[in-house]
Order: structure tokens, then C-alpha cells, then sequence
């Protein structure tokens, strides 16, 4: 009597079922593998079509005559370099206060009602927030400001300040909940006062991650739009550093010149956004690199 | 119970304790806490001086067009006869059409780096994909402009159009169209996918490795534990990462108006130019010369306004309620 030899290879339903399943790993594979070959193919045109429009002209002249070779984008550079440096100092001042707010001083369902506000500003398109400022600042001037009636870094800023606020309350919110309380404890029992351990203690303790979310919030600002269409001049022939002027921007240049039927603009506008890419995707890696430090530092204090 | 002759009121009390802190702390803890309540209601201003004053910049068209504004079809304006109709059904369509692809395809990517990847490979993919997000809409739109649209006009629509041509959306004309509603959609389908997908990657993620055990353990196979425990544990956070990239696809206005055409009337076919709400607003503000079509564009942006704040409301609402079923239900 022999027994028959017990195959271990999977028939009928079992057999079905390891396909089904090898189709479901193969299927999400590929959909991993489009999303990588997506970006990779975005840097690598933005990459091989910039590099070849850029020189030193490229940073230090202003823009050539209409249908000439040559000229370059420094009035750009600079006013981005303005835009974002003004809606840096609006945006981290407010945005951490009012995260301290939350997480430190309010009554947990007042907190809750700024976060859930935060996160519908957050939610707001960003051409809605350029209409807002160009209808503050820009169309109607307010005596008290003062910039009133144009254009200017200082409006362009403030719509960036808008977009960033959001970013960097809520990077802090998330990074002071990290905080732990027993360092809130002994700071209080040694009698250090509430705003002396907020100022010495939390904050000191929580500056690595704010100042990830904020550098995440500068690079999204960096590379936006649509809120300085309206806020923002569109041609700028010369360096200019006064924030009350209206100043060209980088973005603002790319998307100007993509619609433009010269070719000699068309390279300008990929040489602007490889260097728009290349600075929006080298914040925020090292943004990821200090949060995972910081993350990591946190961890081992508790 | 204090001693027999000392009794409870030569005991300070806690109001006397807080009389001895001294006078700078008070003052500081006050200012301190003054200056973050400030700062937190004038976050919260914003957006209600945002909503005034797109609401305030609208109103002389609200009032002139009404709710009629909402399905007249009509953009001219030498004649000032203006109509959302086709800017809405545009923005539905793009938005709609790009969640499609990217809520399926962000899943599986979230599946793939969650349950899937040897870790070697998830933490370099995913923060890959992190990076689509942060490159900026008006670098995206630029090579949807000069890359994707010819690829899409030369390869893609022959070939969907001969295939699926005889359903009239997907009807393909004899010339190469390259800016299209369709390169929109696959445009924004791109910009949606590192949100949605990285959102699903944490829901996966934070699933209960018992859970999945488990379920393993009872024999199932991979596909089937993720499908039978692992999606349907974290349901509502998924449906709630896929409105919130629709949110973000509806309000997208510098990549979609680089790419779609800027073109109403609005053709049944994906494979002609449109246009969508925000889109429209990019690219007439500035040539905008009457009072009438200024208005008109900022109620463009009142009703886009309107359509984000529901779908942002709705993924919170859908968020919370799941929060609440899963603690509730365990």
C-alpha cells in the first residue's frame, strides 16, 4: 500500500486566491513604480532643459528686450528672496503665538475651534487668498497702512504670510503636543512662572521641529502663484529692494514666460524653474533631516 | 483632619498662595497669554475677513446676475454677459476625472509602502512621492505645457480616442488638440497623488498589528487580509485623504489654466480646451477692464470659495465621525 503522494502545489480555489493576491502586490507595485517615474521624469525634463538656459547672466541681468537672446532673471530673484523673507516675518511670529495658544493656554474646545479654522484657511485655494489681499491692500488703501493703492512686495508678502500661517501653526501644534509634561512639572515646581516655562522651557525645547515646519512652509510660499498674481507686477526690469515697490518673482516669471510665444523665454522660464525646483526640493529634505533629528531628540529625553 | 487648634482659615489658602507669586509673573503669564490668544484669533479673522471680502468684491455681480449666474452659459465680456455654468461643470469634471485615477492609484501606493516594500525600498520611495508635493503648480503646469500636452495630443488620445472613441467624452476630432481637459486631469492627478497617497500610507500604517496578524494567521493571503481588515479598519480616513485631495484638485488654478486652455463653451469631449473656476480667475483678472466682469470673476472665486469649504468641512466631519465610531465601537 502506497499513499499518494501529497502535492503541495496549490489547485482550485486556493490556487485563485494566491493569483488574486500575486495580481493585488503586482498592481500596487506598478502604482508606486508611475508615481517615481512621474517625478523622476519631471526633474529629469525640468533638469536637462534648465541646466542648459542657465549662466551667469542667467542671476545678475535683468530681462533682454523682447525678442533678444540673452538677459536673465535677477529682478526675479531678488523680489522672491523679498516676498519670502516678509512672509516669513509675518507667518512665524503669529503662527507659533497662536499655536502656543492652543497647546499651552486655551480651553480645549477653544483650541479645537482655532485648529479647525487654521485647517479651513489651510484649505482655502490660494488664488482665492491673492483676490483677498488685492482687494485689502491693493484696490482699496487703507489709510493706516499706508502702502495703499499698488502693488507691492509688502501685499505679495502678506498673501504668502496667508498661505504660510496655517503650515507653521499647525507644524508647532503637532511638535509642542511632543513636548513632554514632566519637563512642564518641574519647571513648575520649581516655581518658574507659566510664561517663563513657555519661553525657557517648551519653546527652547521644541525649536527644531518649528523650525522644520517652517522652512516646509517657506518652500511651499516659494513656489506659489497664483496669490501674487494680482498683488505682484508681472514685468520688473531692474534689481529693486524696496518692499513698498511691486517686484517680479520667480513663479510669477515662470508663468508669464510659459505663455509667451518666445523660445528664448521658454528657456528662461525652465532655467527659473530648476533653480525653483532645486531649492524647493533642498528645504525640504533637509527640513525631513532636522525633524527626524529633532523627532529623535525628543524621544530620548523621555 | 488639620489639628485641634489650628484651624482651616490660618491654613493659606490657595487664593492667598497665588497673591504670593510675584507681581512680574503675573504680568508676564498675562501678556504672554494676551499676546497668543491675539495672534490665535487673528488667524481665525482671516478667514472670516477672506470670506467678507470676496463676498464684499462679488456683490455687485451677485446682485446683478442673482443665482442665475450659476447655470447661464455665457462669458462675454464686450457684452457683459457672464455665466459660471461651464466653469463649474469644468471644474467638476477636471477635479472629478483626476480623483479617478488618483484615488485608486493612491491607495496602492499607500498599500505598497505600508504592507508591501522591504524596508530598503519605503523609506526612499516614500519620501520620493513626498517630494511630488512639493514641487511647485507653476513648475508642474510648465511641463504639462511642453512635455505632457504634445505626448498626450500625439499618443495617448489616438489611441484612447480609437479605443474608446465611440463614447462621446472620449471622442477624438481629426486635429491634435494639445491643451485639453484631458491633460488638465492628468496634471492634477499628479499634484493630488503624494497628498492622498501619503495621508493612506499613515492610516496603513497605524492599523493594529494584531489585527493583521490575525488575520493572517486564519489562512488569509495577503490581498485578503488588506482587503477584509486593513481598508476597511481605516475606511473613513481614506475617504476623507481622497476629499481632501479634491479640495486641493477644485482649487488649483495655476497648473490647470497653463494646461487646459482656457476655452468655454465647455465641448463634451475630454479632448477639447475648457476651463475651470479657478482657472478663469488666473487668466482674466489681470485684462479684466469693466466693474461687471471684475465682480463677475471674484463671484467666480465666491463660488469656489463655497465649493472648497464644503469638501474641507466634509473630510473633517468624515474624520471625526470615524474617530468617534472607532472608539466608541471598541
Amino acid at each position: 500500500m502506497s499513499e499518494p503522494a501529497l502535492s503541495l502545489k496549490a489547485t482550485g480555489r486556493s490556487r485563485r486566491r494566491l493569483l488574486t493576491n500575486r495580481g493585488a502586490e503586482v498592481g500596487a507595485s506598478a502604482a508606486a513604480a508611475i508615481a517615481v517615474a512621474a517625478l523622476l521624469v519631471l526633474i529629469w525634463s525640468v533638469g536637462s532643459r534648465g541646466v542648459s538656459a542657465l549662466n551667469w547672466d542667467f542671476f545678475t541681468k535683468g530681462p533682454a528686450v523682447f525678442g533678444e537672446a540673452g538677459g536673465g532673471v535677477a529682478p526675479a530673484l531678488v523680489g522672491s528672496l523679498l516676498l519670502v523673507a516678509i512672509a516669513t516675518a509675518l507667518a512665524l511670529p503669529f503662527g507659533v503665538l497662536a499655536a502656543i495658544y492652543v497647546s499651552e493656554f486655551a480651553h480645549p474646545r477653544f483650541g479645537r475651534q482655532v485648529r479647525l479654522w487654521l485647517d479651513v484657511l489651510n484649505g482655502f485655494p490660494s488664488i482665492v487668498i491673492g483676490i483677498f489681499v488685492f482687494a485689502l491692500c491693493v484696490k482699496v488703501s487703507l489709510p493706516v497702512v499706508g502702502w495703499g493703492r499698488h502693488q507691492s512686495a509688502i501685499a505679495g508678502g502678506s498673501a504668502l504670510a496667508i498661505i504660510m500661517l496655517p503650515l507653521v501653526a499647525r507644524a508647532t501644534m503637532e511638535v509642542l503636543t511632543l513636548v513632554p509634561n514632566e519637563l512642564r512639572e518641574a519647571s513648575y515646581a520649581l516655581g518658574v512662572s507659566k510664561w517663563q516655562t513657555v519661553l525657557r522651557v517648551v519653546l527652547p525645547t521644541s525649536l527644531g521641529g518649528i523650525l522644520t515646519g517652517t522652512t516646509l512652509a517657506i518652500a511651499r510660499a516659494a513656489g506659489e502663484t497664483a496669490p501674487l498674481l494680482f498683488t505682484c507686477a508681472i514685468a520688473g526690469q531692474i534689481v529693486d529692494w524696496n518692499p513698498s515697490h511691486s517686484v517680479q518673482s520667480i513663479p510669477l516669471m515662470i508663468f508669464q514666460n510659459s505663455e509667451s510665444p518666445d523660445p528664448n523665454l521658454h528657456a528662461q522660464a525652465w532655467a527659473g524653474a530648476f533653480v525653483l525646483i532645486v531649492f524647493v526640493l533642498v528645504t525640504s529634505l533637509t527640513a525631513r533631516f532636522l525633524l527626524d533629528r529633532s523627532r529623535r531628540k525628543l524621544g530620548l529625553q523621555r | 483632619m488639620l489639628p485641634p487648634g489650628m484651624e482651616a482659615a490660618s491654613v493659606p489658602g490657595a487664593a492667598a498662595l497665588g497673591q504670593t507669586r510675584r507681581v512680574g509673573d503675573r504680568v508676564g503669564d498675562g501678556i504672554l497669554h494676551g499676546l497668543t490668544a491675539l495672534a490665535a484669533l487673528i488667524g481665525v479673522a482671516i478667514v472670516f475677513a477672506i470670506v467678507w471680502r470676496v463676498a464684499d468684491g462679488a456683490w455687485p455681480a451677485v446682485k446683478l446676475f442673482r443665482l442665475h449666474f450659476l447655470w447661464a452659459r455665457e462669458w462675454n465680456a464686450p457684452l457683459n454677459k457672464f455665466g459660471a455654468r461651464d466653469l463649474i461643470v469644468g471644474t467638476v469634471v477636471t477635479s472629478f476625472g483626476a480623483m479617478l485615477l488618483a484615488a485608486p492609484l493612491s491607495i496602492a501606493i499607500g498599500l505598497f509602502l505600508s504592507e508591501l516594500a522591504p524596508p530598503a525600498i519605503r523609506g526612499p520611495v516614500g519620501t520620493l512621492v513626498e517630494m511630488l508635493a512639493a514641487v511647485p503648480s507653476v513648475v508642474v503646469g510648465l511641463w504639462g505645457i511642453f512635455v505632457l500636452a504634445p505626448f498626450d495630443a500625439q499618443h495617448v488620445q489616438p489611441f484612447l480616442g480609437s479605443a474608446l472613441g465611440w463614447i462621446p467624452i472620449f471622442a477624438h476630432g481629426q486635429d491634435k488638440v494639445e491643451s485639453t481637459v484631458f491633460t488638465a486631469m492628468i496634471v492634477l492627478t499628479m499634484m493630488v497623488i503624494p497628498i492622498t497617497s501619503s495621508i493612506c500610507r499613515e492610516l496603513f500604517i497605524g492599523v493594529p498589528t494584531e489585527l493583521e496578524e490575525a488575520s493572517i494567521g486564519l489562512g488569509a493571503t495577503r490581498w485578503e487580509m488588506v482587503r477584509t481588515v486593513v481598508v476597511p479598519t481605516v475606511r473613513g480616513g481614506v475617504v476623507a485623504a481622497v476629499i481632501l485631495g479634491l479640495g486641493r484638485a477644485l482649487g488649483e488654478a495655476i497648473a490647470v489654466s497653463q494646461v487646459i486652455g482656457n476655452f468655454i463653451p465647455l465641448k463634451l469631449s475630454i479632448f477639447e480646451p475648457g476651463d475651470t473656476l479657478a482657472s478663469r480667475v488666473a487668466g482674466q483678472y489681470q485684462g479684466a477692464i469693466t466693474n461687471v466682469q471684475i465682480a463677475s470673476l471674484i463671484y467666480l472665486a465666491l463660488i469656489l470659495l463655497v465649493i472648497t469649504f464644503i469638501t474641507n468641512v466634509a473630510a473633517q466631519r468624515v474624520v471625526k465621525r470615524f474617530e468617534f465610531q472607532r472608539t466608541g465601537g471598541a
